[in-house]
């Protein structure tokens, strides 16, 4: 069976591998890649525990080939972090305890960050709608979406203070 | 409460942010498919697709063509060395893997070993098993039937497919009652099979040492101590005695009862890194997790209620069928086969009650496990709070009303229930009345009572439960005859930063900060400075694990007990360093000082110093205590939760509008995380009031095998719950505390009459 | 869950990839991959070959032109939904996007991988026919248009050649008194229907219904046209009319031997109710699902007439 050569920036670094047509990109990021913090929780595309940034768009791995993911900027849950910190949305869950085994987190933070990339302020019913396809078992929802809006309120806040530092 | 220590200390009453949440957060959890070890094989599990028939051939030809394919391992093979067969925690027992015959869907038929997750895969695709179906029992009643075919004729002296037969209470004197009373309500009901479901499913990563003859096994358990204690009594034979038997838990992805048991294809890696001398992994699927791992609930009840016209409860009387499946794989403490079932008078007093319960065998998956729950305690309080509904129907009073007329009085505890409980302490009716007064009550009865004069509809539901948790006191409770207690190390160093170790083990419920908590209260170090372990049972002080909330109650009281008797060691060291004599010293948590004279005063942390450097005469170097703590009583947390529904007259779908939870449980050591247990167990009481059941066809096909059919609720489905609580402190617990975790309490009633309504009578 | 082998190839063009579908044994077109790679994680589907039509440039616009809008065959269910046009001129096309799957899955779902999959669980074939779409497939020797209505011929099984590409769904541009609606009834988000109905409504300038189309989503072995239900509705006036002129309608109706609006949208709702041919399962008995087609369309059908500017 045919192997293909596929390279994919994950995180911001590049990385070349040689995989089979089957290989699914939850499979690269974590096996190849070694990137654990990806989880997977279901066969069936349901419960987002798997979900990365395919080119900015939120994504459930399990149901892309590694092969269709070539050339693509990959985000795991690994990248969010920086030399500044946890993000606002890590930091959000942290402080609304938005997450308890943390098996689900990571989905929920990437599907998070996506929404608050494209909408800088959501409502509730927002926030509901975006993680319906991210399953927690543990929290009952509550204080993610909690998280999701002290990340908006942090970051809202944090724009306003640099647009006044602008002026 | 307030807080008695400093923000700085973080002791009890403290929302401390989690010290596990930032690996979580970053990714750097080690949850159990994170393992890698060199030359690492993987299991992968050929599974039966039929409920019950023989093996007639298992042919691997196929299999062993396939690139990366080293071995098809099945029950002859096991068979060989004698462990086709292993223990269930409750005493029965259950195969490995089979040898000629296979009991239920999903049933492990055969192992393949292959170089990797996707060979492995292939290779179990490509093993042929020629079954010889026989007809299932399905319906538990039927088990039961004269002409049902015995399942377990592998059990010597088994004529039927009764497991056992456990009542409590005075049948007699409890039949006077319902003979004599003004009204008798009854109602049948069953609390559905479901599935604990939790995000991540089950594995391990077994990797035994040929030349030094040693195991270790990290694996997704709730118990590791006692699995490595049932290991060592399946695998002794072969020379796995315990002390060569490591078991690790690491990070668990959600366990809620589920990962309690040993699964066969824990067994089944174990055995081929045994025979291959090389570590082997089996991670299950989504679709293995549904269809083979335990089960909970599935008890057919039928209740009555005995009372007076007024709806004073008189007696209540319950008989229930227990569908244990292929085998009774509870975890459930060795004298209670119903679990504590017996806690189904719940709040209310009454004269006398009496309940049983019968369990059979079925071809269905074995289990039976305490989901979410102190054990058997959901089903209890669901059936009581049905049929006190019911009750309140009959009589026509307020559901709300009635129950308040049936409380046990606050000055009545301790109470002695007519099934042999203690309960410690309680007060329902301010749980009853703050959820009340959360809700609105009063107004939404008017609201309800304007929108069905209008034909719409709206349903308000009424729950008032008193749980049991924190197995439990030695006489009573053991597990394979291990009682359970639970234990803690805790060791502080020089530096006055401490290690606290335990037997339990968390898998969510964030032990790594509340034991901490618990620490700092007891002594006043700060929270922040003791890092807390648990999970390795090389390490760890035995104990029986997390389950049925039973954390708090007894590994979190031998934690303050451990932390006292260092408190009671620096004290004589305190008095070394101030030359004054122990009852000389005033406690401050974290600060002895001297009577009288509170600027002459020395910090733990100089304590712990001097335990290594400057110690007084006689006294032992070191700092360090642990605690084997039994405790005396069970706790009785209690609450009232109250929902609105609104429903569409048209489909029947139903909406949660609002539900308030008011729980009481005891001293809180983090608010926070205690919410947090609440909020989660009421999203699984959801589930299965409105979406998740795991059904089977009259052939035990099971129906609800994956996330397309086992309908866990997503956030828009979820209500915005809210939450308050009622302080009644355990009088028995060293810090006051009952124990939290085990909330799902959502009746169905709703629901099947929302079903009735919607097929009889509302359409369009 | 692991697919089995098999050998994928990513053409460059549309071109490209008819001569692979020309070439290869058993090969299976992927688009979006959120109904296929579930399948083969299931080994429900083992095919040899897979051509990956997602890196093929154009393909991926909505554009209306020439009396049609035009989906092309990469547009996927989140494109979809932030699409103004669709959001003013489609929103039967709206609502039916919003209620598939989950937001992550509709990030990568394609509306026409939705189609051509033939799944009558699916939920675009039932909007596609109250909207009498056309699809455009591909093959060696070019274009050919089917209608909708010769699309569908059960479950999983649709028109397409092996080795023809759905490469554009075509809607005939909405009239200017038109609506529609797509109503779903789901046990939880994510869920394939337990009955789903799609309603498109033309309106002459009286208010009276030109032409009606009424799909079915999961309620037999293939997307259902529900004729006699959009029978019922033709030439009826249906909008509330207050005053002298409802009083008269009311009158012509009784005297025509008519109904009234409420009549005739209940006897259209019984009409597709009695279209359905359903298997009673996990999500409700025969009859729980015909009355859910009974009750949905006539919800369906108000919500398109109020949208139709009524």
């Amino acid at each position: 069976m045919a192997r293909h050569n596929v390279t994919v920036t994950v995180n911001g670094e590049a990385h070349s591998r040689e995989v089979d047509s089957r290989l699914l990109l939850v499979h690269l990021i974590r096996d190849e890649l070694a990137l654990t913090g990806t989880h997977i929780g279901c066969d069936t595309t349901h419960c987002g525990a798997c979900t990365v940034l395919v080119d900015g768009v939120p994504t459930k791995s399990c149901t892309v080939l590694a092969v269709q993911a070539d050339g693509a900027e990959i985000g795991t849950v690994e990248g969010l972090a920086d030399a500044n910190g946890m993000s606002a949305l890590q930091e959000g869950f942290m402080q609304e305890h938005g997450l308890q085994c943390g098996f689900c987190t990571p989905g929920m933070l990437m599907t998070g960050t996506a929404l608050l990339a494209a909408n800088a302020n959501p409502s509730e019913a927002e926030i509901r709608e975006a993680i319906s396809g991210n399953l927690c078992r543990c929290t009952g929802y509550v204080n993610i979406v909690k998280a999701v809006e002290y990340a908006a309120a942090k970051m809202a806040g944090a724009d306003a203070a640099g647009a006044e530092e602008d002026n | 409460m307030a807080p008695r220590t400093s923000a700085k200390i973080c002791g009890m009453g403290h929302s401390m942010k989690r010290k596990e949440d930032p690996r979580f957060l970053q990714g750097k959890g080690n949850y159990i498919d994170d393992f890698t070890l060199p030359g690492m094989l993987w299991l992968d599990i050929v599974r039966s697709p039929i409920a019950y028939g023989k093996i007639v051939n298992i042919d691997t030809t196929k299999a062993l063509e396939i690139d990366g394919v080293l071995a098809v391992l099945t029950g002859k093979d096991l068979e060989a060395y004698n462990l086709h067969w292993m223990p269930t925690l409750m005493s029965d027992t259950q195969m490995v893997l089979p040898t000629d015959t296979v009991m239920y869907q999903a049933q492990e038929v055969a192992g393949v070993i292959a170089t990797s997750r996707y060979a492995a895969a292939d290779g179990v695709a490509a093993v042929e098993v020629e079954y010889e179906p026989m007809t299932p029992v399905i319906d538990p009643f039927q088990a039961l039937d004269d002409d049902a075919p015995v399942l377990r004729t592998d059990k010597e002296g088994q004529e039927d497919n009764r497991i056992w037969h456990w009542e409590a209470g005075d049948k007699e004197a409890t039949d006077r009652i319902f003979d004599e009373a003004d009204v008798v309500v009854r109602e049948k009901m069953h609390v559905p099979r479901i599935h604990v479901a939790s995000i991540e499913t089950c594995g391990c990563l077994a990797d035994f040492n040929p030349v030094e003859g040693h195991l270790t096994v990290y694996m997704t358990t709730q118990a590791p101590h006692a699995i490595r204690t049932v290991l060592a009594l399946v695998a002794g034979h072969v020379g796995l005695s315990e002390e060569k038997i490591r078991v690790v838990s690491p990070d668990i992805g959600g366990g809620f009862g589920g990962k309690v048991p040993v699964y066969p294809g824990y067994v089944i890696a174990i055995a081929a890194s045994v025979v291959l001398g090389k570590p082997v992994k089996w991670i299950e699927d989504r679709m293995e997790n549904l269809q083979a791992d335990s089960f909970a609930r599935d008890y057919h009840m039928d209740a009555e209620v005995a009372a007076d016209s007024s709806g004073k409860i008189r007696a209540l009387r319950i008989k229930t069928l227990a569908d244990h499946g292929y085998a009774d794989a509870q975890a459930a403490p060795s004298k209670f086969p119903a679990g504590l079932f017996s806690i189904c008078t719940g709040s209310y007093d009454m004269e006398n009650a009496y309940a049983e319960v019968d369990a059979v065998y079925t071809n269905k998956p074995p289990g039976g496990v305490a989901y979410r729950c102190s054990f058997r305690v959901t089903e209890a309080v669901h059936c009581l709070e049905r049929i006190v509904d019911t009750l309140a129907h009959k009589v026509g009073k307020d559901p709300a009303t009635l129950r308040e007329e049936n409380f046990i009085p606050k000055e009545a505890f301790p109470y002695h229930s007519p099934l042999g409980w203690e309960y410690d302490s309680g007060d329902y009716q301010a749980a009853m009345d703050k959820a009340k007064e959360m809700i609105g009550y009063d107004d939404l009865r008017r609201e309800q009572a304007e929108k069905r004069a209008r034909g719409e509809l709206m349903g308000i539901g009424v729950c008032s439960f008193t749980e049991v948790l924190g197995a439990g006191p030695s006489k009573d409770f053991d597990i394979l005859g291990i009682k359970m207690f639970d234990s803690a190390e805790v060791r502080v160093h020089p530096t006055g930063k401490a290690i606290a170790r335990f037997g339990t083990k968390s898998q969510g419920q964030g032990h790594e900060t509340t034991y901490a908590q618990i620490i700092a209260e007891e002594l006043g170090l700060p929270a922040a400075h003791v890092q807390v372990e648990e999970g390795d049972t090389d390490t760890a002080p035995y104990g029986l694990g997390t389950y049925a909330s039973r954390s708090t109650p007894t590994a979190g009281a031998a934690g303050a007990m451990a932390a006292r008797k260092i408190r009671d060691k620096a004290a004589k060291i305190a008095a070394h360093l101030l030359e004054v004599s122990e009852e000389d010293l005033d406690w401050e948590p974290g600060t002895f000082s001297v009577k009288g004279a509170p600027d002459k005063s020395v910090s733990i942390q100089d304590c712990a110093f001097a335990a290594y450097t400057n110690l007084p005469e006689g006294l032992e170097p070191g700092m360090e205590a642990t605690n084997y703590y039994d405790p005396p009583n069970l706790t009785f947390p209690f609450g009232t939760y109250i929902c609105v529904v609104d429903i569409d007259r048209g489909t029947g779908e139903v909406s949660v509008r609002r539900f308030v939870a008011v729980d009481d449980c005891g001293n809180i050591i983090n608010p926070m995380i205690v919410q947090g247990q609440i909020h989660g167990g009421l999203t699984q009481g959801l589930g299965p009031a409105l979406y998740e059941e795991m059904t089977y066809d009259e052939d035990g096909n099971n129906l609800a095998g994956s996330f397309m059919d086992y309908l866990v609720p997503t956030a828009v489905e979820t209500p915005a719950w809210e939450t308050g609580h009622t302080v009644t402190p355990s009088p028995h617990h060293p810090l006051g505390a009952k124990g939290v975790g085990s909330r799902p309490r959502w009746g169905r009633r709703r629901r099947s009459r929302m079903r009735w309504w919607t097929r009889s009578r509302t359409w369009g | 869950m692991i697919p089995p082998q098999f050998d994928y190839h990513a053409p460059g063009s549309l071109e490209e990839a008819l001569a692979l579908l020309g070439e290869l044994d058993d090969a299976k077109v992927m688009s979006g991959g959120q109904s296929l790679l579930p399948m083969l994680k299931l080994r429900l589907a083992t095919p040899a070959n897979i051509v990956d039509i997602g890196r093929i440039p154009g393909l991926d616009s909505i554009t209306e032109s020439g009396g049609f809008l035009r989906i092309g065959a990469l547009v996927t269910e989140t494109a979809l939904e932030e699409n103004a046009t669709v959001a003013e001129r489609y929103p039967i096309l709206l609502d039916t996007a919003k209620v598939i799957a989950d937001p992550l899955v509709r990030n990568r779902a394609t509306i026409c991988g939705n189609v051509a999959h033939g799944d009558p669980a699916n939920d675009h074939p039932a909007t596609m026919l109250a909207l009498r779409a056309q699809m455009v497939a591909t093959g060696p020797d070019g274009e050919r248009t089917i209608g909708v209505d010769d699309f569908f011929h059960g479950l999983f099984m649709t028109s397409l050649d092996p080795g023809e590409i759905l490469t554009e769904i075509r809607i005939p541009a909405p009239g200017e008194r038109s609506g529609g609606a797509y109503l779903k009834l789901e046990r939880k988000v994510g869920d394939y229907a337990v009955a789903g109905v799609a309603v498109q409504l033309e309106l002459d300038k009286n208010g009276k219904v030109t032409q009606a189309g009424i799909g079915l989503t999961n309620l037999g072995f293939a997307p259902i046209r529900a004729s006699a239900a959009e029978k019922a509705l033709t030439g009826a006036t249906l909008l509330e009319q207050g005053g002298l002129m409802g009083a008269i309608a009311k009158v012509r109706g009784i005297f025509s031997g008519g109904m009234d609006a409420d009549e005739v949208i209940a006897a259209a709702a019984q009409a597709a109710a009695d279209a359905t041919d359903p298997v009673a399962d996990r999500r409700g008995s025969v009859r729980y699902k015909r009355n859910m087609a009974r009750v949905l369309t006539a919800r369906a059908i108000r919500q398109a007439l109020s949208r139709a500017g009524g």
